[in-house]
Parts: C-alpha cells; structure tokens; sequence
C-alpha cells in the first residue's frame, strides 16, 4: 500500500466515523431528552419551606431537575395562602415562565382558579400532598382516606380486644383535604369495629399548643381512652406532652403520621409515638421527578391529562424500625448547604 | 348605662360575674369539670398567654402596645436552641439571647418614645423584622428541637411546686412581680402617670422618654420567657406561633381583664381574671367538643363585646386623647 492509499483510505475512515459520533449508540433519548427538558424550569411552592416535607421535596426533587438540566426554584409563603397565590400569580405572569409548578395547596378552593391560569398559560401543574378542589395535571401525595383508614386500623390494634375501645382524635382543621379525607377515613375503618368509640375529636389548627391543651381536656374528660388519633405529627408533639403530663404514657397509645423524618423514628424507639403512618418522602419525590419528565416530554398540553399518583403508605411501629426507616433533615440540610457554596 | 357609670359594675366585676356564672354553669353542666386535674390544666392551659398578658398589661397602662411580642417569644427561643443544637454552650447562647432581646425592646422604645412612631406601627414592623431576621439568618426550619444536652430545660418543664404545673408557678410570680412593681416601686407609679395623662407626666418632670423604653424592655423580657417556658413544656418551639391568633389572644386577655387600650387604669388582678375567663371558656368549649372556627367565633364576640364595654365605660375625653393613641 502507498502512502497515497493509506491517506486515503484514514480519511475515508475518518469521514465514515464522523456521523456515527453523532448517534453512536442509535439511540434517540438522550437528543430528544435534552431537548426536551435542558433549561426547563420547575418552581416549587409549599405551605412553607419550614418543615420537614417542604425541605425534603426540595432537596430530592431538586436535585433531579437540576440533575437534568432543568432551572430548580423554590417559593416559600410562610403558611400564608395569600403569599402564596400572589407567588403563583407572579409566575404566571413572568417573562420567564416555569415550565411547571409543584404546589402544596392550603385548602380545597383557594388557588382552583390559579391552577386554571396557569394551565391555560401553558404552565404544567402538579399538586403535592394536600389535594384541592381543581384536578389539575397531577397530584402526587397521600391518599388521605386511605392514610387515615391505616391509622384507624393502627389505633384499634394498639387498643386490642380487652381495652376500652375509646378512641381520641386531634384533627388538624375543618376546610384542609389532608383533615376532612382522614377523619372520613377513621370513620370507615370504626364503622366495621362498632365496638369502638371516638369519645372527642378537638382541632388543633395545626398548633401544637393548641393540641396540647385539647389533648390535656380531652384525657381529664376521658382517661380511659387507649389510644389517640392526631393527624400531624408536629402538633401531636403537644398531644405526647398532655399524654405525658397526665401520667398516661403506658397506657395511651399515640398514633399519627408524618413525614417520616428522623425525629419520626426517635418518637417510634423512645415510645412517644406508638404508630406512625409515614410519608416516603423519597419515594414520593422520585415520583414526582419521574412525573416532570414524563410531563415535559410527553407533547401533551397542561390541562389535556390529569392523574392521581398515590404514594404508597404504610403504618410504622418501634417494632418496624431499621436503619434508614426515616431520612435525616440534617443530612438533606448539610447536602443543600454544600450545593450553595 | 347608668349602672355602669355609677362605678359598681365596673368592667372588672363584670368580667369576674361573667367568669364566675360560666365556670358555676359548666361545673352544674359538664362531668368532670371540676376535677382538681381538670381546673389545674385549665390554670396550666392559659399560663403562657398570661405571662404575655402580663407584659402587654403593663405596656398598655402606659398607654402603648407591643405587638412584637408573640415574634420575640418565639423566635428568640428559636435561636437559643439553635444555637445549643449547634453546640453552643447554653450559657452563651442564653447571654446571646438576651442582648437580643433587650436591643428589640430598645428599638421598640427608640422607635416610639425618639421618632415618635405609634407603638402599633413600630412593634408591627419590629415583629416582622425579628420575624424575618431569626427565620432567615439563624434557624432553618420551624420547629426547633431541645437538643438532648439541655436536659435541664425537660426537667424544668416537668417540674412542679404545690402540685401546680411550672408554667402555672411562673405565671403567678411574673403576675405578682409586676403587681410589685406597678403598685410601689418609682417606675410602676410612672408608668400609671404616664398612660393617664402623657403631657402632663412629661411636663411634671417623669422622664418620659426613657421609661418607655423601660416598658418595652420589660415586655420584650417577659416574652421571651412565656417563649422558654412553652419550650419547657413541649420540648420545642415552633415559629409558626407567630402567624397564629395568640397575639389577638393575650390582647383579648388584656383588654377583656379591664384594662383599657386608653392606658392608666387596671392592673395585674384584670390579666389574672382575664386569663382566667378565657380558659374556663376554652376548656367548656372544648369539653363540649365545638369546633375551632365556632371557639374563634365565639372568643371575637366576647372580644367585640368588651371593647364596646371598655369604650363606654373609658370614654376618650379631648383632655387626654392624643395623637398617636390607638
């Protein structure tokens, strides 16, 4: 072979590789995957970055948006539904519009006509956790029926057969989803146990110390109640410390639920909690992540689908627990932490 | 309206009538009403809203208003117990704290008594501003653990004197130490002067300017400890305390106890009695088992109802109503 040949022959080699750089594989899903999603934007507005749930989402979600090459953000109204509507006004009406937002609705009604908008301003809505009024794209979350259904079961096995059967609840509120559907839930699973009786259901407004002064009322009124319902396992903080005020901590059983945290765990271990019906913070977040890119790449129009993702529930006991049962908002803190440096 | 202005039925009276026939009604009404636990959890249920009762009580004699008191309560806790699960030693973060919480009273009193703000605006902005400082600078979350290593704050939440609840004993001393201090110290005395008639304490010789900032002071002191004792009780502090209807509460207490918005009158018996009326009430209400939005309605009725009270029987005259007044 001359060197004329050889020449020839590398550039044709060369010349035959070029376009198989391109699609090396033959496979279309990444082009069509940074097509799609690079750039996106995603916002997340929950009641409030505060807690919990909030930071979780933000951390787990956020870094799958990030980790496609999507624009993560975050809203934090503070628990004020006012603040929070004029933060999904505002995204609405940017020059930089989201390609979706993720919202933790405060009620049934309040933001129905907003998701509408954005929606028809071709904004992709998905409702975390508490659903409204409106079925928008998607909600991920809890079924709340469900969720109170297990804590119901959980509370009359707690009680057992030579027990009282008195049950205490320590609702949250009379107009947020996650209270009404789990109270209706409670009620299902009594009514196949009529044995059993609900001898006080107080709100707690969602304040701890609040719950704490109707729980302390509810077992002066009641002390033979063997187990108490509280739908949030923050304010059943106060409902723990009325139980342990009144002496009663053998002998009540507290069941609640939560978002799964550490301090879920260290409640389950040290006996404060007796059962709690655990959001998989995780789970739930790899959903929704799994849900936006599917959204974004789907051609689909906001407003054109709607689903229901459940995420699933389960009851845990001190007798459940294993290492990483709960995740850690330290370690998911430090991991945002080192992110903004 | 003449019965009412002859002096027998003062404001005070009615209230305690009222207290009295409410809490004889539930007792005939409701089983178990009158349990030595039931009426020590109603003391122990109403403690920390009159420990703030009783720094707005004093405030309020000297005709001001401080509405940074729920922020302060909860957020200078926050930050103490931030900084001890950070492992600052409690002493320092406890003495960090503090300088804290005496700079907000100082600003307070700057704002009101220097820049001549009403005490409504700057206490306002002030408990955004600590609101917004404490959330954003020095906590991440809401709720605010006690960290482990301050078992003596558990073990001070759980303790008892008399068999009454810590929260109960702190209440009655904060309540008598003020008694006190408005009935025979220099100070106290000032402060009466002060709320009845502003122009002529100054012009008497009280120095007016400074006092103010002393009751803003004090009333910033006493919040933080209605903020370390709800901690002691339940082993944490959750902000979300501020965006709740405590603050409208304590004001109900105050107000509903006798002691009129206009300033000078009432004292530390009115919170006691104010605070007792609320949680008889509460505790009925929650023994009957209405719901929260009803126990709301029912409270701002009462609310209504004392400040027409307090308005007819603390009329506002030209002599002492000023600019400024709220």
């Amino acid at each position: 072979m001359t060197i004329k040949t050889t020449l020839a022959l590398a550039a044709a080699l060369c010349l035959a590789t070029l376009p198989a750089f391109a699609q090396e594989t033959g496979d279309p899903g990444p082009a069509y995957v940074q097509q799609s999603l690079a750039g996106k934007k995603v916002v997340l507005i929950p009641l409030a970055l505060g807690f919990d749930l909030a930071q979780g989402w933000n951390h787990y979600i956020g870094t799958e948006v990030r980790g496609f090459g999507g624009v993560w953000e975050t809203r934090d109204p503070n628990w004020d539904t006012a603040a929070g509507a004029q933060a999904i006004t505002d995204l609405i009406s940017s020059a930089d519009k989201p390609a979706a937002i993720l919202v933790h609705t405060p009620d049934l009604t309040s933001y129905s006509r907003l998701f509408k908008r954005a929606q028809d301003a071709g904004i992709f809505v998905i409702q975390v956790d508490n659903r409204s009024n409106f079925a928008s794209d998607a909600f991920v979350g809890s079924n709340w029926e469900t969720l109170g259904e297990l804590e119901a079961k959980a509370a009359v096995a707690a009680c057992g057969e030579g027990s009282s059967k008195k049950i205490g609840l320590i609702q949250g509120d009379q107009v947020n989803s996650s209270s009404l559907d789990q109270y209706a839930g409670i009620a299902k699973v009594l009514k196949d146990h009529p044995d059993f009786e609900i001898v006080g259901a107080p709100d707690s407004n969602w304040d701890v110390t609040t719950a704490r002064n109707v729980a302390t009322t509810l077992l002066q009124q009641h002390p033979e109640v063997c187990s108490i319902i509280d739908f949030w396992d923050n304010t059943a903080a106060g409902t723990a410390a009325a139980i342990r005020d009144a002496g009663l901590t053998d002998k009540v059983k507290l069941v609640t639920t939560g978002g799964g945290e550490e301090l879920d765990c260290k409640a389950l271990e040290d006996g404060t909690f007796h059962a709690v019906v655990m959001t998989d913070v995780k789970g739930q977040s790899r959903d929704i992540s799994a849900l936006l890119k599917f959204l974004l790449q789907s051609g689909l129009k906001p407003g054109q689908a709607k689903s229901w993702i459940y995420t699933l529930e389960t009851a845990t006991t001190k007798a459940d627990l294993k290492p990483g049962t709960c995740w850690s908002l330290k370690d998911v803190q430090a991991a945002e932490a080192a992110l903004a440096k | 309206m003449s019965v009412l202005k002859s002096g027998t039925l003062s404001q005070e009276r009615i209230v305690f009538l009222f207290a009295i026939v409410l809490f004889a009604a539930y007792a005939v009404l409701l089983d178990g009403f009158l349990a030595p636990n039931n009426l020590v959890a109603i003391l122990r249920s109403v403690s920390v809203l009159g420990i703030l009762a009783v720094g707005m009580g004093v405030v309020v004699i000297g005709r001001g208003i401080d509405l940074s008191m729920v922020a302060v309560m909860a957020m200078a806790t926050a930050w103490q117990l931030a900084m001890m699960n950070a492992g600052t030693s409690p002493l320092i973060a406890t003495s960090i704290v503090l300088a804290g919480v005496v700079a907000v009273g100082i600003i307070n009193g700057l704002l009101i008594a220097y820049a001549e703000v009403p005490p409504v605006f700057a206490t306002l902005a002030t408990a955004s501003f600590v609101f917004g400082l404490v959330r954003s600078r020095f906590i991440v979350q809401d709720a605010i653990p006690v960290p482990p290593s301050a078992s003596f704050i558990l073990e001070f939440g759980q303790a008892r004197l008399a068999h009454m609840p810590i929260e109960v004993v702190m209440f009655a001393v904060a309540a008598f130490l003020s008694f006190l201090t408005l009935r025979f110290t220099k100070f106290g005395r000032y402060v009466y002067y002060m709320g009845d008639n502003f122009e002529a304490a100054r012009t008497m010789g009280i120095p007016v300017r400074p006092m103010v900032i002393g009751q803003y002071v004090v009333s910033a002191l006493i919040a933080w400890l209605a903020g370390l004792i709800t901690a002691a009780g339940l082993q944490s502090i959750n902000t979300r305390v501020v965006n709740s209807t405590l603050l409208y509460d304590v004001i109900l207490v105050v107000v509903i106890g006798g002691i009129g918005l206009s300033g000078g009158k009432g004292g530390m018996r009115n919170v006691v009695i104010g605070a007792l009326l609320i949680g008889i009430m509460l505790n009925g209400m929650t023994i009957l088992d209405l719901p929260n939005i009803y126990q709301n309605l029912i409270k701002a009725t009462i609310l209504l109802v004392a400040l027409i009270v307090d308005s007819r029987l603390n009329p506002r005259d030209e002599q002492v109503g000023q600019q400024g007044d709220i």
